[in-house]
């Protein structure tokens, strides 16, 4: 039978691979958007695990805020790539040091 | 049985499907593996019966974010092979993070197993409806408990809409000669035309 550590198990591989992809591909902020979706897919895998698991709908709910959460950053993180790349011709994350953070 | 099956069959594609998204040379294809992750993940929810979160993932994810993405992917004209320089140079260190990383939650769980954490017990308030549906028992506490975060997240949505718009639109410039219908429809003669009576020698303002 399928238990609630199957699921914590699997959730945090893929969570760790998300957090691998990050720092594999340390040039590309399209392949690190992604890698930032893994893990947060990692976590709602967690949360309806767990709301389901303890039959309390609340992971569930927060599941979805973490969804819309994920949706509205891709949403700003895209658009800021794609008028950082309008000014500058390329999207290397080493490359951007505009402020001189 | 089948669940258990069903279970192993989703989480295995999960997770190679996710190892593909981070290794993939071309973009393009680390999004189509990503969409495959997000439905295999929908899978193993829809496992455990949370049906509306794995439709909304399978809607928000694949339907939204993901087709986001390949339109950024495919145009920005951007050579790939160069941002990929330094991907042999950083894998050391992305194993060594990753394997302290799983090695921590590999701990949490054998730790969990040993007895010494205990789960929360829900206080009931968030329960599921009594012989009703998943969607009918998120429905309820979503309009319920949580309106007013639900209200909060549509603000949310509607400021990163707002962001993304105001980043990325352009301005088209004016160039010589262009008409503005408006500003013409606009004009009136008493504010086109002035009566002055400038003094001899004084000069004129245009």
């Amino acid at each position: 039978m399928i238990g609630i550590e199957h699921y914590v198990i699997v959730s945090s591989i893929l969570f760790v691979l998300g957090v691998l992809g990050i720092f594999l591909n340390r040039k590309n902020v399209i392949i690190i958007l992604m890698a930032i979706e893994l893990i947060l897919l990692a976590v709602n895998l967690n949360l309806v695990a767990f709301s389901a698991f303890l039959h309390d709908l609340t992971g569930q709910i927060f599941a979805m805020f973490v969804l819309t959460v994920a949706a509205g950053e891709a949403a700003i993180g895209l658009a800021i790539l794609v008028s950082y790349f309008r000014s500058r011709g390329t999207i290397a994350v080493d490359s951007v040091d505009r402020l001189k953070g | 049985m089948i669940q258990a099956i069903a279970f192993y069959l989703f989480a295995v594609l999960m997770i190679a499907s996710g190892a593909l998204t981070i290794l993939a040379r071309n973009p393009v294809h680390s999004v189509l593996w990503l969409i495959l992750a997000f439905f295999n993940a929908a899978g193993l929810m829809i496992i455990v019966g949370a049906e509306f979160i794995a439709m909304l993932l399978v809607i928000v994810y694949v339907g939204a974010v993901a087709v986001l993405f390949l339109f950024v992917v495919m145009m920005l004209n951007i050579d790939f092979a160069e941002l990929r320089a330094g991907f042999v140079r950083n894998f050391p260190l992305g194993i060594a993070v990753a394997l302290v990383l799983i090695a921590e939650l590999v701990l949490g769980i054998g730790a969990y197993r040993a007895g010494a954490l205990q789960l929360g017990i829900p206080d009931g308030a968030a329960a599921a409806l009594p012989g009703r549906g998943n969607i009918d028992s998120i429905g309820a506490v979503l309009y319920g408990k949580y309106l007013f975060l639900f209200e909060t997240a549509g603000l949310i949505l509607l400021v990163a809409m707002v962001g993304a718009i105001v980043l990325t639109h352009r301005e088209r410039r004016a160039y010589r000669g262009q008409q503005d219908i408006a500003r013409q429809n606009a004009r009136k003669p008493s504010e086109a035309t002035v009566n002055t009576r400038p003094e001899v020698g004084g000069g004129v303002q245009l």
